[in-house]
């Protein structure tokens, strides 16, 4: 292992996007940063200009406007920049699947590189998926 | 000349600094996690940060600004910043530069960082940048005058001494300027210029992450953001030292005077941190009105207690 990855695992700085989500996944994402769990003691941080994330954070159903959107989105983001799909919407389509302004999940648009399962799924779960992720970098 | 560039790249100068620099704001962040009832990152994780924005992300230029003036900003806030700690660092170890008004220069100099950030953020071509851009240039006018005054107060009280090494030699002889009223006001004020200065909360309006998003760093990315930390980690280095060097007795290099050197650094990072955590952000009008009006009373009734021998 590198002294660039190790120091790339050591600080991943979080972009949260929403797509067209109900608000229990930015919920349970928020509760990750929050005393009892406190993310920032593997590093993590969340900023608010994409120009600085490491990690992508999408949940929500992506609809057809959300889509241009998370591109551009992605484009924008200095690489290397890990995507993270978030809740059984964001991984799958989830309740949205059928729906017909539906865009098709996050891995049909860009690249995924940890899926989180769950509706919502809880701050443990979020936590597993991003030490998965950081072995995985 | 070799010892110069020394001095510059190593000793008081950019290496030292940032490295004590990057501890600092471990110590800053970790307080601030343990005010909070958190954890808190692990001690090395300043240098994680600057050794990832440096080799390993990819910098992204503006499609609607000026890329040169752009990369060469955060060049020139590091340059700043380090030629104020050699300046500020030199007279604090105990090494004579013989330059009679350095505190005037490092008074300049300690705004060209701030200056920088402005002349990236408006080279961005992004309007939020624009907006913390012009919340920075208010920022300035407010705090500068009063920055002066405290400067102009020590001036006074050491026996019209430009130079930083006479009015450390002067404390040490006699005792810190602090233990006097107008120590202890220009004190107070120096602690609020320091906090305007290093954008820490109650004055963070130019980066308001909340509002506009990091506002004048909201365009940089790779490389240049890890010269803008690495400006920054130098900043909450110096301005603490200059403040115990101004009003403590600057540091004492021999037997316990290291530990009390070391307390004196850590307490006033300590005082900041307290501040930062225990208010909330506040409107630039309310930080102009602050500054312009309460802590510049404050400042020229210290000046005229010490005029009057207190």
């Amino acid at each position: 292992m590198g002294f660039k990855s190790y120091c790339f695992k050591k600080s991943l700085w979080v972009f949260h996007f929403g797509g067209a989500s109900c608000n229990n996944c930015d919920i349970e994402i928020l509760d990750c940063l929050t005393p009892r769990h406190d993310l920032e003691r593997f590093g993590i941080l969340l900023v608010g200009s994409i120009r600085h994330a490491d990690v992508l954070l999408v949940n929500g159903s992506i609809n057809t406007h959300d889509k241009e959107r998370l591109i551009e989105v992605y484009n924008q983001a200095p690489k290397p920049v890990l995507v993270v799909a978030i809740g059984a919407c964001g991984c799958t389509g989830g309740l949205f699947a059928e729906s017909i302004t539906f865009a098709g999940p996050v891995d049909k648009i860009i690249p995924v590189d940890a899926y989180i399962p769950g509706c919502p799924p809880k701050p443990e779960a979020i936590i597993a998926g991003i030490v998965k992720l950081v072995q995985k970098a | 000349m070799a010892a110069d560039i020394f001095y510059f790249l190593v000793f008081p100068g950019l290496l030292f600094s940032a490295v004590i620099g990057g501890f600092l704001s471990w110590f800053d962040r970790k307080l601030t996690a343990r005010v909070q009832f958190r954890k808190g990152p692990p001690l090395l994780q300043p240098f994680y940060d600057f050794f990832k924005l440096l080799l390993v992300k990819e910098t992204i230029l503006p499609k609607h600004g000026s890329p040169m003036i752009f990369l060469l900003a955060p060049v020139f806030s590091v340059f700043g910043a380090t030629m104020a700690a050699v300046f500020i660092l030199l007279p604090l170890f105990n090494i004579g530069t013989g330059f009679k008004g350095d505190l005037l220069v490092i008074f300049y100099l300690l705004t060209i960082p701030s200056f920088s950030y402005i002349i990236g953020s408006l080279a961005s071509g992004n309007p939020l940048a624009a907006v913390g851009g012009s919340r920075e240039m208010k920022l300035i006018i407010s705090y500068e005058l009063t920055f002066l005054l405290v400067i102009a107060g020590i001036i006074m009280k050491g026996g019209q001494q430009f130079d930083l090494y006479g009015i450390i030699q002067t404390q040490q002889a006699v005792s810190p300027f602090i233990g006097s009223v107008s120590g202890v006001l220009l004190f107070i004020v120096g602690v609020f210029c320091v906090q305007a200065k290093l954008a820490l909360v109650p004055f963070d309006m130019p980066e308001a992450e909340a509002e506009i998003t990091e506002g004048i760093f909201i365009e940089y990315s790779g490389a240049p953001y890890g010269l803008i930390k690495l400006t920054k980690y130098i900043m909450l280095f110096i301005l603490p030292s200059l403040l115990a060097a101004l009003l403590l007795g600057g540091f004492r290099l021999t037997g316990t005077g290291i530990l009390w050197s070391i307390l004196k650094l850590i307490g006033i990072v300590l005082l900041l941190t307290l501040i930062r955590n225990t208010n909330p952000r506040i409107k630039i009008k309310q930080a102009v009105n602050f500054f312009m009006i309460w802590m510049n009373m404050i400042a020229v009734v210290a000046i005229i207690l010490i005029a009057f021998g207190y």
